[in-house]
Parts: C-alpha cells; sequence; structure tokens
C-alpha cells in the first residue's frame, strides 16, 4: 500500500481528490446514461408498432399482421400460478426458518443450502423442469410444469427476503403476544406476519418481477414460440412474453427486430404495472401499521 | 380466542407446523435432485464419450457428423465474455459503489439506487436486443470487420447487466466500514481519495471481493443475451469480434431442437450443465466464505 507522501504539494493532493470525486460521479451516471439510452432506443423502435391490434392479435409471418395476445395472456396465467405455488411455499419456508427452527448444524446447513440455490443459473432450473416436471412427471409442455419450474426459481429469493423482513419485527412485539398467552402460532399469524407484511409483499413482488423475465428455463421446459391460441387450463401449452420477444429478435429481418422493441414495451409495462401495485399495498399497509 | 378449544387449537398448529417442515424440506430436496440429475445424465453420457476427449478435445461438433465432443471451446465461450464483461464492470462498479458510500448527498442515493435497481430488474432478453440492434451496430462502425454476432457486445451487455449488482453490493460494504476510521484519517490531513483508496476500500474488501465473485458467477450463468448477441459458433479464437458459442447459449441451441430424450446430444446437455454447476457452485461458495468471515469481523 502506498503511503501518503508529504513531499507532494497539497494543492496536487486536493487535485488529485477533486479529479476523483468526479471520476467516481461521472461513472455512476453512466448507468442512469445508459438506461435512458436503452429506454429510448425501445420506446422509438417499438411505439410505432404498438397499437390494440398488436395487443389483440396472435403471432404470424406477417410482421404487420403479428401480435402478441397468446404472449401476454401466457405471461398473466404464469404471474398467477407462480404466485399460487411459490408464495405459500416461500413464505412457510422463511417463517418456519425464522420463527420456529432451533438453531443448530440442520439450520445452518439449509440456510447456506437456499444461498447456494438462489446463485443456481437459471437454465439449470431449467434442465431440472425439463427433466422432471415435463419428462418424469409427465406433464408435457404445459403452463403447470412451466409455472413449476419457474416457482422453484424464485423460491430462494422469496424465503430471503421474507426472512429478512421477519428479523426486522422487533420482540417486544412477540413477547407481549407471549405475555397474554397466545401460541407461538397466534403470535406469528396475528402480530409478526402483518407486522412484516411490507417487506414480505416486495420480496414477492422483486421476485415474480424476476419471474415474469426469466426466459432461459422456459425455453428450457419448451414453451412454444408460435400459439395461435389461448391456453384454457394449467395441462394447455403456452408461450409468454419473453420467449416470443426472443423469438422475434432471433429472426433477422428488421420489422421482427422492431416487433420485438414492442414486445418489450409491453412486457417493461406489465413490471411496471406490478411494481407501482406493490408500492401501493406497502403505503398503505405501512399507513394502517402506523 | 377462549372460544377455541384447546385441543383443536394444538391440532391446528401440529398440522401447520408439519406443513412449514415440509415446505422447509423442499429447499434441500431440490438440491439433491439438481446434483442426482446432472450426475446421472453425464454419467450416462461418460459411457459413451471418455472424459479425456470431453474435457480436453478443442473442437464441439455434437450435432452433425463426424461428432466430437470437446468442451473446451464452449468453456472458452464462457470464460471470453465472463472476462471481458468483468474487465468493463468491476472497475466501473466499484467506482460507482465508492460514489454512492463516500460522495453522494442522501437525495442523491435517493435517485441512483433505484437507477440501479431499475438496471439491474430488466429482463436479460432485453440486453440480448440491445447488444444485437444497438452495441453491435455501433461497435461496427469502429470494427468494420465485426461479425453480426460477436463475443464483444455481448460482453458489454454482460457487463452493464452485473455492474448494479456489484455496485450495490460494495455500496453496502463500503458503507459498514465504521465511520470512526475514516474520521481518523480525516484527521491526520487526508484527502477524500486517499481515505477512499486507502482506508475504505481496503477495510471493505472482502465485501467488495465478494460482490465481484457473485456478479462474476452471474456473468457465467447468464443465458439470453449471450445467446441473442454471441452466437451459436463454438470457437477456440481469441478475437472478441468473432462469433462463439458459451455453454448456456449450446444449452438453449440444443433445447430450441427436436432433440430425442435419452440420446447423446440430450445427454450432452446435462454434462455441459454440470460442468456449469461446478463452477458456479464453486464461486459462490467461496463468496459466502468471504461473507461468513465478514459477518464474524463485525460482530
Amino acid at each position: 500500500m502506498s503511503r501518503i507522501s508529504t513531499q507532494e504539494s497539497l494543492k496536487k493532493r486536493h487535485r488529485r481528490a477533486r479529479n476523483f470525486a468526479l471520476l467516481c460521479s461521472c461513472v455512476t451516471w453512466l448507468s442512469v446514461l445508459i438506461l435512458a439510452v436503452l429506454l429510448i432506443q425501445i420506446l422509438s423502435t417499438g411505439l410505432g408498432w404498438l397499437d390494440w391490434q398488436f395487443l389483440t392479435s396472435f403471432p404470424s409471418r406477417f410482421p404487420e399482421k403479428a401480435g402478441i395476445k397468446s404472449a401476454l395472456v401466457g405471461t398473466l396465467w404464469l404471474i398467477l400460478l407462480v404466485a399460487t405455488i411459490a408464495i405459500p411455499v416461500g413464505v412457510s419456508t422463511a417463517i418456519y426458518l425464522e420463527e420456529f427452527m432451533q438453531r443448530g448444524k440442520l439450520a445452518k446447513i439449509i440456510e447456506i443450502n437456499i444461498a447456494n440455490l438462489a446463485g443456481v443459473p437459471s437454465i439449470v432450473y431449467g434442465i431440472l423442469g425439463l427433466a422432471i416436471f415435463v419428462r418424469a412427471l409427465m406433464l408435457g409442455r404445459s403452463l403447470l410444469a412451466g409455472a413449476l419450474t419457474m416457482s422453484l426459481l424464485i423460491l430462494p429469493t422469496i424465503i430471503i427476503a421474507t426472512r429478512e423482513a421477519l428479523v426486522a419485527v422487533p420482540d417486544s412485539i412477540r413477547f407481549a403476544a407471549y405475555s397474554l398467552g397466545a401460541t407461538k402460532w397466534q403470535t406469528v399469524w396475528h402480530h409478526v406476519l402483518p407486522a412484516s407484511f411490507p417487506g414480505i409483499m416486495t420480496g414477492i413482488i422483486l421476485a415474480l418481477s424476476r419471474a415474469i423475465g426469466e426466459t432461459a428455463p422456459l425455453i428450457m421446459i419448451g414453451a412454444l414460440t408460435f400459439v395461435a391460441f389461448l391456453p384454457e387450463g394449467v395441462m394447455d401449452s403456452f408461450t409468454a412474453l419473453p420467449i416470443q420477444i426472443y423469438n422475434w429478435v432471433s429472426r433477422p429481418q428488421t420489422e421482427f427486430h422492431e416487433l420485438a422493441a414492442a414486445g418489450i414495451v409491453t412486457l417493461l409495462l406489465v413490471l411496471l404495472l406490478m411494481n407501482a401495485t406493490a408500492i401501493a399495498i406497502r403505503s398503505k399497509t405501512e399507513r394502517r401499521l402506523k | 380466542m377462549s372460544r377455541i378449544g384447546k385441543q383443536s387449537k394444538q391440532w391446528g398448529e401440529f398440522w401447520i407446523r408439519g406443513w412449514m417442515r415440509l415446505t422447509t424440506l423442499l429447499s434441500l430436496v431440490t438440491t439433491v435432485a439438481i446434483i442426482v440429475l446432472l450426475l446421472e445424465e453425464s454419467f450416462q453420457f461418460f459411457k459413451n464419450v471418455s472424459p479425456a476427449e470431453f474435457f480436453l478435445g478443442t473442437s464441439w461438433v455434437p450435432l452433425l457428423e463426424p461428432k466430437s465432443y470437446g468442451v473446451l471451446p464452449l468453456l472458452w465461450g464462457t470464460l471470453q465474455v465472463t472476462m471481458l464483461a468483468a474487465c468493463l464492470a468491476l472497475p466501473l462498479g466499484l467506482a460507482s459503489a465508492v460514489y454512492l458510500s463516500e460522495y453522494a448527498s442522501p437525495r442523491m442515493r435517493g435517485i441512483l439506487k433505484p437507477v440501479l435497481e431499475l438496471l439491474a430488474g430488466i429482463p436479460t432478453v432485453v440486453y440480448g436486443y440491445f447488444a444485437l440492434t444497438f452495441v453491435t451496430p455501433l461497435l461496427q462502425k469502429i470494427f468494420p470487420q465485426m461479425q453480426v454476432f460477436n463475443a464483444l457486445s455481448a460482453s458489454i451487455v454482460v457487463g452493464i447487466m452485473i455492474l448494479p449488482m456489484i455496485a450495490s453490493l460494495s455500496d453496502n460494504a463500503l458503507r459498514s466500514v465504521p465511520e470512526s476510521l475514516r474520521q481518523g484519517a480525516y484527521a491526520l490531513g487526508a484527502t477524500s481519495y486517499e481515505v477512499s483508496t486507502q482506508v475504505v476500500v481496503p477495510a471493505g474488501l472482502s465485501g467488495v471481493m465478494a460482490s465481484f465473485l457473485l456478479a462474476i458467477a452471474r456473468a457465467i450463468g447468464e443465458t439470453m443475451a449471450v445467446t441473442v448477441a454471441a452466437g451459436q459458433t463454438p470457437n477456440l479464437s481469441l478475437s472478441p469480434l468473432e462469433s462463439i458459442q458459451t455453454m448456456t447459449a449450446y444449452i438453449v441451441q440444443v433445447s430450441l431442437g427436436d432433440t430425442p430424450s435419452g440420446g447423446i446430444a440430450y445427454q450432452t446437455l446435462f454434462a455441459v450443465a454440470a460442468v456449469l454447476f461446478v463452477i458456479t457452485l464453486a464461486i459462490n461458495i467461496v463468496s459466502q466464505l468471504i461473507l461468513a468471515r465478514l459477518r464474524e469481523a463485525y460482530e
């Protein structure tokens, strides 16, 4: 490590400090610039294609007739199914780990294991889904197989976020409930969970947003790229927004790239809508708790 | 509450606890399932292809005759993208973290942190689109000989993708450095540059390292951006201007086609995925060990 040299003039050292601060701030603002360029590029290309016809048409060989109806409906189905599967499982795992389980070796192993699962590449979950849900359990290329795979993928995120929210609840709330004779579960259900609700909600929405944008696992389990019908049940085959976007991006014609941009705008709008809902729910409950 | 009999209350809790135990076990089952599945199918694969050919072979042609199964070109593709992305994202991410933790006013942080989160939340297929339709045409003006699918533009967007992660996690690490260290250095007459580079960053180094490792693991496992922008040509070339194929892109390529279950082509999926899994797992474990030690040091 270099030592601060006393020979260097003070002026020079101060100039270096100023330049360094400027450099760091420029680098940080570069991220903002990149985000702006990305959004402008997508909006300027995609907005022209985004109309009612685009939202209500099935995919087509002809760009001017193509739409994302089936992909949009598939994504909505997927959000609903993943939420139904992953939220109860993830939240109850977090509650068990945080509130019920004895601190010990097993708890430590499970904790490390969940952290590792959070770092497993999404495509590996796709392979797991392909081998187990699609092939072994014979669910086929169905919505259910896709939703189960996605649920496995986002479970670690939900568990970690829920645990953080539970830790943040002060112990005084728990002790007050116990002292009034509540059982452990009553304490958790009536007091700890409501108090940690905003935090849990944020974690869930972030995890679900990730599920909406993930493409690779769905490609692995064989979500179809050309679906000219709407799924009517959980066993139907389906497509989703990121799959449709990938399909359009991977075609050579420019028109399809522009369609992809319109698809991306739709995807980002869905994500925005979800996050806005989360913020609304959070601010509402936070006010109630205070 | 008093209306509920004690008996039924206990029964209810019994079932609830059972359900919670079951869901907790699920996380262990998932890990075991991944490991067993990858091991079993890779084992089948190595019955047909010798490990020496797989790990040392320099040509990867699994789908066309004459077939050959050397994984090195795929590994090199992944490594190339990861290294270039890291060269871009590690310094920029660290500089952003220093700015956020040492220089930015609370108001600035309030603006910049959500922007970084937004950048991190953009789906990876969008970055693929951006690389193909914006970054590549831009770079082709500088390097006219550049191919449409190339490692460089994929690396750049992967770098952009992991930058917010590094900035955000390193920012947390730097902010957890005790204020007294900074005050001490300032009291000795150090400038903000000297405090940042010689006190704060060295003190928060393990957290910064952990964030680097997590980001690198993420880059290795990144799939859609490299599939869209880097091409489908397994290649040992040193030039980042050429089309390559990463391990993840290969897995996507095979699963897009109609691969019959049970054949060697199907088994290659699992062998390649096993390599990917082992590498990312090793990096994740090291970064967790660093973080665990860090927690001990501060508690």
